[in-house]
């Protein structure tokens, strides 16, 4: 345990996961640092197959069977989780420390069991609560993600798609882990609805103190709760920062692009697009992987870029060298 | 609906009136009321004019399409293309009438056949409506590919879908539904399930094809941000009305209806500030479209909303100025 890691509630380090897969191996989470204070929020930003699910896997260790490479650190409140057997893992850190609201969340709720008894679950199997304690429980979390309290006696699809992903939330909250991973917690769900999502997780994060983790590819909605941003490219972290610094002026040349391409209600900006397509993670290039689709590109840029430090920011790029 | 639209354009497509109901039965058959899909909609396109139809899921935007690709059959009202009234039409003329509207799925993947190399997609609508040429039939889809961007066409024709990237299959798509050179598409959310830097490279494909071959579009999106860059009118459905229409910027810079403005203030622009702050959302769901509420259908959640009235009578369209409609009780009150 180091003591520099305790101020952080989460630390990461050289994280790595790579698939095997019949054509080669994916190098989907591909050395990612990062770190999080207790009571903020991080959004993970990027492209589709860029490797952010994956890393939320590896945070959670839900592997898997052709994992080829799985290594790296990861402090969770000082404890390097990694070095955990997987017992000790599910009885320590899965639900108690960390929980996951899954991709489609909403979706992923068991049909045959009632609400009640589904975010009671949690609670009954981590905490060993008997189930009246659990249900006192629920009743407190339901009422802090804003479900009607008679909603445990329903079952998923009787349901909105809002509500039970506010029912999926609960039951990531009921165990009370001080981070939360929200796996594209509202791409699926109606513009009011997201707003609404949005709304409640601020409110937890103010009422709770609790710490997300928020993996999204979109980049307007991921401003509501952002603290820090960390924008994911072909498998690496290729910029962090704190929000109010990142939105009006990010550092990283595929950030800005990224953040041009948004449509903006408010502003009569043009938007642009990023030509060519990110690169294999089978097969990634050498040296920068964003260089191909470049306009900043130089010589420079076929060698690793080192993680340059500005402030508080960290941007991977030659050019901030 | 604006007059001066009007003059300058020939009408393409004049909706009256329109009702979709889908009928609900217990056990399959004993009536169990209607599935009010579409109740009460009309307007009119001109040639060569973009609209966006903007509502939550549920609303009944997808039922309004597919009853103009000619899919679905109206309940009541009219639906009037070119002066052919669709209601009317035989098997035959439905046929030819839905080679001039092209289709633009929401999800690409989803939409074309798995077992299918680009080159039989894009020959198949050409087969279908008779170009019995095969050299013809060739040059129509290299034209086409050329138009959506896909070059060089060699290197795609015998590709499969899912050997293409997200954008790629859109592309596809927007080549199939262009490629017997209809009058107007039906474009279904085409970007939503596409990244963020894709997203903006089909929206402007789209448009460019659309000043190219002065086509007529539906942009049916929930996404109020991407609308502004793409169409010149917005409709926006609740609860299978049409409850505002206006042109775009007058609709973005003047809202009026209580759900437009819970809309535009639902949606985001990226910024920091925003995490400080809560949203505000109206409260509820979208109702249930089998029993809709009584008068005006936003009512429960409105916070503006005149107890007598409006739940009460369905409210009447205000025109503030000519082309911007909105079917609201508050205005009728506030004008003299």
């Amino acid at each position: 345990m180091s003591l520099v890691a305790t101020q952080e509630l989460l630390k990461i380090e050289n994280l790595v996961l790579h698939f095997k897969t019949t054509k080669g191996v994916v190098q989907a989470v591909d050395g990612v640092d990062f770190e999080l204070g207790t009571n903020r929020a991080v959004v993970i930003l990027g492209e589709s197959g860029c490797g952010k699910t994956s890393l939320s896997k590896a945070l959670l260790r839900l592997l898997p069977r052709n994992v080829d490479k799985y290594s790296g650190k990861v402090f969770l409140q000082g404890m390097d989780v990694m070095e955990l057997t997987e017992e000790e893992y599910r009885q320590n850190v899965r639900w108690v420390g960390m929980s996951l609201v899954p991709q489609a969340a909403m979706n992923s709720l068991n049909p045959v069991l009632k609400v009640g008894e589904q975010v009671a679950e949690p609670a009954v199997l981590h905490l060993g609560l008997g189930k009246t304690e659990a249900l006192g429980l629920v009743f407190k979390m339901l009422q802090h993600v804003g479900v009607p309290l008679d909603f445990v006696e329903r079952y998923p699809f009787e349901l909105s798609g809002g509500m039970r992903q506010r029912v999926a939330l609960a039951m990531a909250l009921v165990t009370s882990p001080n981070l939360i991973v929200l796996d594209e917690p509202t791409s699926a769900l109606d513009l009011l609805t997201q707003a609404n999502i949005m709304n409640v997780l601020k409110r937890i994060k103010h009422e709770l103190g609790t710490s997300f983790i928020l993996i999204t590819h979109d980049i307007a909605t991921s401003s509501e709760l952002a603290d820090e941003v960390a924008i994911m490219y072909a498998g690496q972290i290729v910029e962090t920062g704190d929000a109010r610094d990142f939105f009006p002026a990010p550092l990283h040349p595929y950030s800005q692009m990224l953040m041009a391409s948004v449509p903006r209600l408010r502003s009569d900006s043009d938007p642009i697009f990023i030509n060519g397509q990110p690169p294999s993670l089978m097969n990634p290039p050498r040296g920068c992987r964003f260089a191909a689709r470049c306009p900043f590109r130089f010589e420079k840029c076929s060698q690793e870029p080192p993680v340059i430090r500005k402030g508080n920011r960290k941007v991977k790029c030659w050019l901030h060298n | 609906m604006s007059p001066k639209i009007q003059e300058q354009r020939e009408v393409l497509l004049s909706i009256r009136d329109l009702h979709v109901w889908y009928e609900l039965r217990r056990f399959g058959f004993s009536h169990m009321g209607y599935v009010k899909a579409v109740d009460g909609v009309s307007f009119e396109m001109a040639q060569g004019e973009t609209v966006a139809v903007v509502g939550e899921s549920g609303c009944g935007k997808s039922s309004l399409m597919k009853t103009i690709l000619g899919i679905n059959i109206p309940t009541r009202g009219e639906l009037v293309f070119e002066g052919r009234n669709l209601s009317k039409l035989g098997s035959e003329d439905l046929r030819n009438y839905r080679f001039d509207i092209g289709y633009v799925q929401q999800d690409p993947y989803g939409a074309l056949p798995p077992f299918m190399s680009v080159q039989q997609i894009l020959e198949e609508p050409l087969l279908i409506s008779g170009v019995k040429d095969r050299r013809e039939r060739l040059e129509r889809i290299h034209k086409t590919m050329t138009e959506v961007k896909l070059h060089p066409v060699e290197d795609f024709l015998h590709k499969f879908p899912h050997m293409l990237s997200g954008g790629q299959q859109q592309r596809v798509v927007i080549a199939r539904a262009m490629i017997l050179e209809p009058k107007m598409i039906v474009a279904d959310e085409p970007v939503s399930m596409l990244d963020a830097s894709v997203r903006v490279e089909i929206l402007k494909l789209l448009r460019s094809l659309q000043e190219k071959h002065r086509l007529s579009v539906i942009y049916i999106t929930h996404d109020l941000s991407t609308v502004k860059y793409f169409s010149e009118r917005i409709f926006v459905m609740y609860a299978g009305n049409l409850v505002e229409k206006a042109p775009t910027r007058r609709l973005l810079s003047n809202p009026l209806h209580p759900y437009t403005l819970a809309l535009l203030a639902a949606t985001s622009d990226p910024d920091a500030g925003n995490a400080e702050e809560f949203k505000e959302v109206p409260p509820g769901e979208p109702p249930s479209l089998v029993n809709p509420p009584k008068g005006c259908r936003f009512h429960p959640r409105c916070t503006k909303a005149i107890a007598g009235l409006c739940d009460e009578q369905e409210p009447l369209d205000f025109e503030p100025e000519p082309g911007h409609v909105v079917a609201c009780w508050l205005f009728h009150v506030e004008e003299p």
